[in-house]
């Protein structure tokens, strides 16, 4: 990969830059470094900066817009006609990509020359015939514009690494020999250099707005591009989840209320475990419980926190599922068909849960203020009156608060419900029945090998914009119901 | 007040209990306390018995992953019989029969009597040839001295002894017949069948469908480490570069609320839309390699950063301002005072909350689905550093999957293995930061 030996050269030249910048400075000063404006090091820096930020911005702008830039020109090179019936431009181009991919192989291979492999008066039936002996999957026959477009994407791409390697390299160096000019004593190189890291710093803070931008804005396009396919009211309103295989298009069902009325099952089965057990367990082990039993208990419930979904999503299948259906099964009282359910999804993710309400409500119980309780204990209420009468009115909002993170946390779980709670989306009220939710349909019509450019696929990005939008929702209003009242005893 | 109380007091209802004695009132509100106290101790225990179910469940469904049935044999092939069974059209079954003989002759030393014949051996153990043969061509020099061979049995007679198989419901097909394991009983009192540990379970590669016993979880670790190298190395310097900002040097105005709203909101985004954004901008715009641990590394980096961003803000926030202060009092500049004296002190807080960010991002299943982890069957090891970050190759937690939505039951046996080698990764890990914690952390 000539990118990494790219960063690495980069890297030496910086290296390089730090020791002649500092250096050159205390020549410059006659090797007494009182006479510099700042630190010795800081002119060494002061190159190595301006020698890498610039080159590695450039790099990095370079490897996102090239293959747009090359992907953009070629596919103009493709004429109408040789894109078929049922077939997309998306789809030629990934041709080609896998064209170009396989001349490189055979190229790495020795069987034929660079020459050759952009040869674009070469016979196509022979050329095809050598990427076939090469061993790469050529898929049926290459017809002639895909061959020839895949040869211009191969010398466009080569041409753009050439380049690329040549503008950064210069500019590393260009950057050197700036900072290198900049190594006098009475230049104030460190003030430069904390302005550069500054700009640095703000740079790294700024990638929490840009991977928010860039989650709406993958969803919004493809959302977008999913409802110029199929109509917004269908997908809202539909009753009926049953999408075709393979995007041969027609006759999909796309709509969502099944799989959300399946979330919404899980979910409250979910909260229905978690949230008598966590707020019992908090309550006991904030106004009950000894140290010795707090210091034990807490972290325990707290490795409920610890373990990964994937291993929730096997218990759910291999010994939840099996358990349910000895009782409620044929066997026992023939309420359930399979193992996976909304029962079994929604038992195991309320266990999940239970660490997540317990500490937060923890965490709230124990901000009520001593005095409350102290008042009540005053009036001769017990314990348990206090808690109920005093301490919880008082952490309600709170609770409600730490309650609502725990559902957002359940609609958007993934891996129980795939391999929990069945694949049929269905509208039923049985909670024994297989039913499916928003994110394993995610799941499902993005892993199949159903095209990109078809409803089924981008179906999930609609799916995954209602999921965004209801998790941001009930975030929101949690963190703010919660805020509002820690200000309350602050 | 005295004389109004001692003039009220006649008309006052008053019991003429004693207070020792409990009325009816207070024994149901004490009642009514100790049921309280009750629900809270059944509340945590119904926890800790969850914790316990799913341990208990977890070791007991995976350890048989660990081992497997292996024939142990000695025998003897002489140059002679070597150069015999190569010249020979069909070389792999000339060293068959060498075995068989070998076999026949420890069965018979050992005392059984169960009749057997080379198409049974083969129902049972496989095709030994091949393994013996790319022994001896490997090591010619073993030639005419006694070696010892390890044969994994075939994966069924590991499921009889495992009990997914039994003599009742077992039919008879090519693949094993109730009168094999009568062989294998025997084979088994007498010492020749035995259980061993399963190498290839943790050095292996993933297999085809068919082919449980072959299963092996090594490739999809080294795909982990892959994916954390790159997590690591992207997070790590962002997030504290971030923190630092936001914590000792960001003005109070819009822009710092942004990026403060915009860490909160993204660490309760659910993890399947980091996977969406994954597949979006990393696969279809940027065209990186499907299933690469170097774009799930991406993908877990944007998910870990919240974590490790508010970690590092917590640490250096419980760095007292005194410190600071000292610092500028002797001439240091801002940049200088975060990096020369801050930035040292909070640092096992930030390893601390790097490493637990990390052990989270090891375990995240839902993103790898979407950039394609589950499709790829990893029978590869990587070859070479940067092919480990660019080839498509599988994560634990999405071998783990795959072999979870299988249709052979044997290959759940094998994803209760992979959660106990994930489990233990992360019980280091988070062991590692405990240690960090208590050792390090200063109390201001």
């Amino acid at each position: 990969m000539p990118v990494l030996w790219l960063v690495l050269i980069m890297l030496g030249i910086a290296a390089a830059g730090f020791v002649l910048g500092r250096s050159r400075a205390m020549a410059r000063a006659g090797g007494d470094s009182r006479k510099l404006h700042s630190l010795p090091g800081y002119y060494g820096a002061n190159a190595a900066l301006k020698a890498i930020v610039p080159a590695a911005g450039v790099l990095l702008v370079w490897l996102l817009a090239q293959p747009y830039y090359v992907t953009s020109v070629v596919s103009e090179m493709i004429p109408e006609t040789a894109i078929g019936d049922g077939s997309s431009l998306g789809l030629v181009m990934s041709e080609v990509r896998r064209t170009a991919d396989g001349l490189d192989n055979a190229v790495a291979l020795g069987l034929m020359t660079e020459d050759f492999a952009r040869n674009a008066r070469a016979d196509i039936t022979d050329i095809t015939q050598r990427l076939k002996d090469a061993g790469q999957i050529v898929t049926s026959d290459v017809t002639q514009p895909i061959m020839r477009a895949a040869q211009e994407f191969r010398v466009l791409n080569a041409r753009g690494n050439l380049l690329m390697t040549g503008v950064v390299l210069a500019l590393a160096v260009a950057g050197t020999l700036w900072g290198l000019r900049e190594s006098f004593a009475s230049f104030r190189a460190r003030n430069v250099v904390e302005s550069g890291i500054l700009a640095l710093l703000i740079a790294a803070a700024s990638i929490a707005i840009l991977t928010t931008v860039g989650i709406v804005l993958s969803l919004v396009f493809n959302t977008w591009e999913f409802f110029k396919l199929y109509p917004a009211a269908d997908f809202f309103f539909g009753l009926e989840w049953s999408p075709s295989f393979s995007g041969r298009g027609g006759s999909s069902e796309l709509g969502i209320v099944p799989l959300l009325w399946g979330t919404f099952y899980i979910s409250i089965v979910a909260l229905a475990v978690a949230v008598p057990i966590g707020l019992f367990s908090a309550i006991y082990l904030s106004e009950y419980a000894s140290p010795r039993i707090r210091a034990f208990a807490k972290p325990m419930l707290e490795v409920l926190a610890g373990i990964p979904t994937i291993v929730y999503g096997l218990f759910a299948l291999l010994t939840v599922g099996p358990m349910l259906m000895r009782v409620f099964g044929d066997e026992g009282l023939g309420w359930m068909q399979s193992g996976t359910a909304v029962m079994t999804a929604g038992l195991v993710m309320g266990v999940m849960l239970i660490p997540f309400v317990s500490s937060l409500s923890d965490d709230i119980i124990n901000a009520v203020p001593q005095a409350l309780r102290d008042g009540s204990y005053g009036l001769g209420a017990t314990q348990s009156e206090t808690i109920r009468q005093v301490v919880l009115p008082a952490a309600l909002p709170g609770i409600v608060g730490a309650i609502l993170l725990a559902a957002s946390r359940a609609i958007g779980e993934t891996m129980i419900v795939v391999l929990g709670a069945g694949a049929a989306a269905r509208l039923s009220m049985n909670p024994f029945d297989a039913m499916t939710t928003v994110t394993a349909k995610i799941v499902s019509q993005l892993t199949g090998d159903s095209d990109f450019a078809s409803p089924e696929a981008l179906v999930a990005f609609a799916l995954g914009m209602t999921l965004f939008v209801l998790t941001l929702g009930l975030n929101v209003l949690a963190l703010y119901i919660v805020r509002k009242y820690r200000e309350q005893y602050e | 007040m005295t004389d109004a109380s001692l003039s009220n007091a006649p008309a006052a209802p008053r019991s003429s209990r004693s207070l020792h004695t409990v009325d009816e009132r207070t024994r149901k509100r004490n009642a009514s306390e100790k049921r309280f106290r009750a629900y809270g101790i059944t509340a945590i225990l119904i926890g800790l018995v969850f914790l316990a179910v799913l341990a208990v469940s977890i070791v007991r469904s995976g350890m048989p992953a660990f081992s497997r049935m292996v024939v142990d044999i000695e025998f003897t092939l002489t140059q002679a019989q070597f150069d015999e069974a190569e010249s020979q059209l069909m070389k792999t079954s000339a060293y068959q029969e060498f075995f068989n003989a070998a076999l026949q002759e420890r069965m018979e030393s050992a005392g059984v009597t169960v009749p057997f014949d080379a198409a049974a051996v083969e129902r049972i153990l496989g095709k030994t040839g091949g393994t013996i043969r790319e022994f001896y061509r490997a090591n010619p020099d073993r030639l005419g001295e006694p070696v010892r061979f390890e044969l994994p049995a075939a994966s069924r007679v590991d499921g009889y002894y495992k009990g997914r198989l039994s003599r009742d419901t077992m039919v008879d097909s090519r693949f094993l017949m109730t009168t094999d394991l009568d062989i294998v009983d025997a084979m088994h009192d007498a010492g020749i069948l035995k259980r061993g540990f399963n190498w290839t379970f943790i050095q292996g590669t993933d297999s085809g469908v068919d082919n449980p016993g072959g299963a092996g979880i090594g490739a999809s670790v080294i795909g982990s480490f892959f994916m954390m190298i790159v997590v690591l190395v992207l997070s790590l310097p962002i997030g504290v570069a971030a923190s630092i900002y936001l914590e000792e040097f960001a003005p109070q105005n819009r822009f710092t609320d942004l990026i403060e709203v915009n860490i909160s909101n993204l660490a309760a985004v659910p993890s399947i839309v980091f996977g969406i954004l994954g597949l979006a901008v990393f696969i279809q715009f940027m065209h990186l390699p499907q299933s690469a641990p170097l774009v799930g590394g991406l993908v877990l980096t944007l998910m870990t950063l919240p974590t490790i961003i508010i970690a590092t803000r917590a640490s250096l926030k419980a760095v007292p301002p005194s410190i600071r202060d000292a610092a500028l009092g002797v001439g240091a500049s801002r940049m200088q005072a975060v990096f020369h004296h801050v930035l040292p002190l909070a640092m096992p807080g930030i390893l601390t909350g790097t490493i637990i960010g990390l052990a989270q991002a090891l375990g995240e299943t839902a993103p790898l689905l979407l950039i394609g982890m589950v499709g790829y069957v990893a029978r590869e090891y990587p070859d070479g550093l940067i092919a480990g970050f660019t080839e498509a190759n599988s994560a634990m937690p999405a071998q783990i999957y795959t072999w979870a939505a299988r249709a052979d039951v044997a290959f759940y046996e094998k994803a209760w293995g992979g959660i106990i080698i994930l489990l233990m990764f992360l019980l280091t890990m988070n062991i590692l930061a405990i240690i960090l914690r208590r050792r390090y952390e200063r109390r201001w």
